[in-house]
């Protein structure tokens, strides 16, 4: 059967373009594996990669706003990887669309008219309600089989749950049936749905170990021997806080790696030599490399 | 310890900005308590959520922008996600930042960041850094 490909505007974010580009790559490869294409913006800014939560701080969306407003004028969609990027971006076109008044100062600033009608849409959503589980697990090649994963969602998927809540707040389930339909175990655990620490790599590096190492600890705890992520800094702070290609170590991967994986990709392809971690002994142990 | 309250302190105009910041309604806390409980980073702040609340009720901001609390506060919305009456203490310390910031306050030298982090951190980290502790 000849598929047409579904295209859909994609938006990477600074990170991707850089530190997390097997994330982007990876991403994208599978994406075309399982029927749809993904359109980079031919032009685009950073997000801010901060929401303001001060509501007078419309200066702070200035830079979103742009990014939606150049993405409306080629799709109805935008689908982005970054857990933050998708946070911003889903949070400003909400206040655009809903109010009117500083829909009319932001536009004035970036001189657009743009009125928050795009759909803005994580990949994850991309895969679970534009091309189905079913139809990913149906792609798979190389099962995930025997692999006790755990998901990590962090903060930025699921608060607050008004504007971006991908999933229930405090009982997501996505991550888990994408892991299932790859042909992993998915493990529930604990601090799945806690923060890494964030921002604080920046200078405090006592919160990040704490937290992210909490988050290891807590998915080994249940049992899991592989830790997927969706944002790079969460990636980042829960691979430092285990210090890098340390044995005992769980291995933290992207999402899109563990697709690419499933879906058959060339494992040289899927960037595993930039992760911190190192995923190959559990790959071969489990005998899928 | 003994707290002298007055009316002024309480309905005190700068206890008012935060409010218009923030657009919390810090009336609202009833001190359950659930925000500091959720709270990853309370185990190191000097005033926890929940009493930022209540000082700010009672009008003490100076204690409450001298604390370590506001530049903790990692975002993550687990203290609204939590919150039965749908405060965001995460929006009140931003405010409280935000006070500091738009009067030049630094909390970060930019220039005494080690080069190292600068090239492996994800930009994200730099980028949100950079909002939230600099000016
Ligand atoms: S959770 Fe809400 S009501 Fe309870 S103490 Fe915190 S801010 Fe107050
Ligand atoms: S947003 Fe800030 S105050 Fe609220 S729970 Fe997270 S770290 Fe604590």
């Amino acid at each position: 059967m000849n598929q047409v490909l579904m295209k859909i505007p994609y938006y990477p974010g600074c990170t991707l373009n850089t530190v997390a580009k097997q994330f982007d790559s990876s991403a994208r490869d599978s994406a075309l594996a399982v029927g749809f294409e993904m359109a980079e913006l031919k032009q685009w800014n950073c997000c801010g990669a901060t929401f303001p939560l001060a509501p007078d701080n419309l200066m702070g969306l200035t830079a979103p706003a742009k990014v939606l407003s150049g993405a409306r004028k080629v799709g109805d969609t935008l689908t982005t990887l970054c857990s933050v990027c998708y946070n911003v971006l889903k949070r400003t076109n909400s206040v655009i669309r809903e109010s009117k008044e500083k829909r009319g100062v932001v536009n004035g600033f970036i001189e657009e008219e743009y009125d928050g009608s795009l759909s803005v849409l994580h990949y994850l959503e991309v895969l679970r309600d534009r091309v189905g589980f079913d139809k990913v697990k149906g792609a798979v090649k190389r099962p995930l089989k025997g692999i006790k994963a755990g998901a990590y969602y962090g903060c930025m998927l699921l608060r607050p749950f008004e504007d971006v809540g991908i999933d229930n707040a405090e009982r997501p389930t996505i991550f888990e049936d994408l892991l299932k339909a790859l042909g992993a175990e998915p493990v529930e655990f604990p601090n799945r749905i806690e923060c890494c620490g964030a921002h604080l790599a920046m200078n405090d590096e006592e919160v990040v170990t704490r937290l992210s190492g909490a988050v290891i600890d807590s998915a080994a705890g249940m049992g899991a021997e592989l830790v997927v992520t969706s944002c790079p800094l969460c990636q980042y702070n829960l691979e430092k806080s285990r210090g890098a290609g340390s044995s005992n170590g769980v291995p933290v991967i992207y999402f899109t790696q563990a697709l690419g994986l499933a879906l058959g990709q060339d494992i040289e392809t899927l960037g595993f030599e930039k992760n911190a971690t190192d995923v190959m002994p559990l790959l071969k142990k489990k005998g899928i490399a | 310890m003994k707290i002298n309250l007055s009316n002024q302190d309480v309905q005190s105009v700068s206890v008012g900005k935060v409010e218009r910041l923030s657009g919390e309604d810090l009336k609202k806390c009833y001190q359950c308590g659930n925000c500091s409980g959720g709270c990853p980073v309370s185990y190191k702040m000097e005033i926890p959520p929940t009493r930022i609340m209540r000082m700010l009720q009672l009008g003490r901001l100076e204690e409450v922008k001298a604390a370590n609390s506001m530049w903790l506060c990692v975002g993550c919305l687990q203290c609204y996600s939590r919150c039965p009456k749908g405060c965001s203490v995460a929006a009140v310390l931003e405010a409280l930042r935000q006070e500091a910031l738009r009067e030049s306050a630094d909390r970060v030298d930019v220039k005494e960041l080690p080069m190292p982090l600068l090239k492996k951190a994800p930009q994200q980290a730099i980028v949100c850094g950079f909002r939230k502790f600099v000016s």
